[in-house]
């Protein structure tokens, strides 16, 4: 199953500031919800996403109920060398995803 | 013609559907339909009591997180819409006047709302590796609302910006 669409240019710059778009598959339940038998939905979000670059972490996010299910972030980040971009992602119930990718830089 | 600046607009709108009259609109209707249907009571959505919430103070947002610390309202700015059809999904851009250096830099950014049951909506850790100190993102929101989005920068000081948006459903309710 995709888990997650993400988009970046393949090739930037050295110094260039690109754009990171990231799409996670995720009901993001906010725990206010009830089934079908009025029994309440436990709250499950994606309580910490973070981007890391040549081994460094360059950004985070820790959402609440407060962001959409299938969460979409958009950030920027400033290219210095060719390297891995990674991004982890984990909600309240443990589960982990991951997206890789790596950046060439010109 | 031309398109009015947007706070006439937003005023236009607020005058011709404040949120108390449409949600008042939307409850008769669902009674008439009940009653006409033989129903007694239609269920009503189950909104988890807050839609009607208090509304939060701009020193009750940001209060707990500035925690005394110089607060001004600029430099940063918000891309929102004025009026969504539904809270469960708004699109929602904030970018902040920094240089971005070492030296000079944005490390938080925070969205806050005025009515969600948590008021915090994300809290998101920036740095000057990012080169830009911009984020989009989509919002789950309670209902119509004032919006805070809160920057930090590498010096201690706070800077933030307002947008306020109509919602006409809430985000957070039953949609069964």
């Amino acid at each position: 199953m995709a888990q997650a669409r993400f988009d970046m240019p393949a090739q930037v710059r050295a110094g260039e500031v690109f754009k990171l778009r990231l799409l996670v598959q995720h009901p993001m339940e906010t725990g206010y919800l009830l089934d079908l038998n009025n029994r309440r939905i436990a709250r499950n979000v994606i309580n910490d996403l973070r981007c890391t670059y040549l081994g460094q972490e360059v950004f985070r996010i820790e959402p609440s109920s407060g962001l959409s299910a299938n969460p979409y972030v958009e950030f920027f980040l400033r290219a210095t060398q060719t390297g891995e971009i990674t991004i982890d992602w984990v909600d309240d119930r443990g589960e982990r995803g991951q997206v890789k990718r790596t950046l060439t830089v010109v | 013609m031309t398109t009015p600046p947007a706070a006439l607009r937003r005023d236009w709108l607020r005058a011709s559907l404040g949120a108390t009259a449409w949600a008042a609109g939307r409850a008769t209707f669902a009674r008439v339909l009940g009653g006409a249907l033989g129903l007694g009571s239609l269920p009503t959505a189950q909104a988890q009591g807050m839609l009607s919430g208090k509304l939060l103070s701009l020193s009750e947002m940001l209060d707990p997180i500035v925690a005394g610390a110089p607060v001004v309202r600029a430099g940063v700015h918000i891309e929102t819409l004025i009026l969504a059809d539904n809270g469960l999904s708004v699109p929602f851009r904030v970018w902040v006047d920094s240089p971005m250096t070492a030296q000079d830099h944005v490390t938080h950014i925070w969205l806050l709302s005025q009515r969600n049951p948590v008021m915090v909506m994300a809290k998101i850790h920036v740095g000057p590796q990012m080169g830009r100190a911009e984020l989009s993102t989509r919002l789950r929101l309670a209902g119509g609302q004032q919006l805070v989005a809160l920057a930090r920068l590498s010096s201690g000081q706070f800077r933030y910006e307002l947008a306020d948006l109509i919602v006409t459903e809430a985000g957070c309710v039953d949609g069964s």
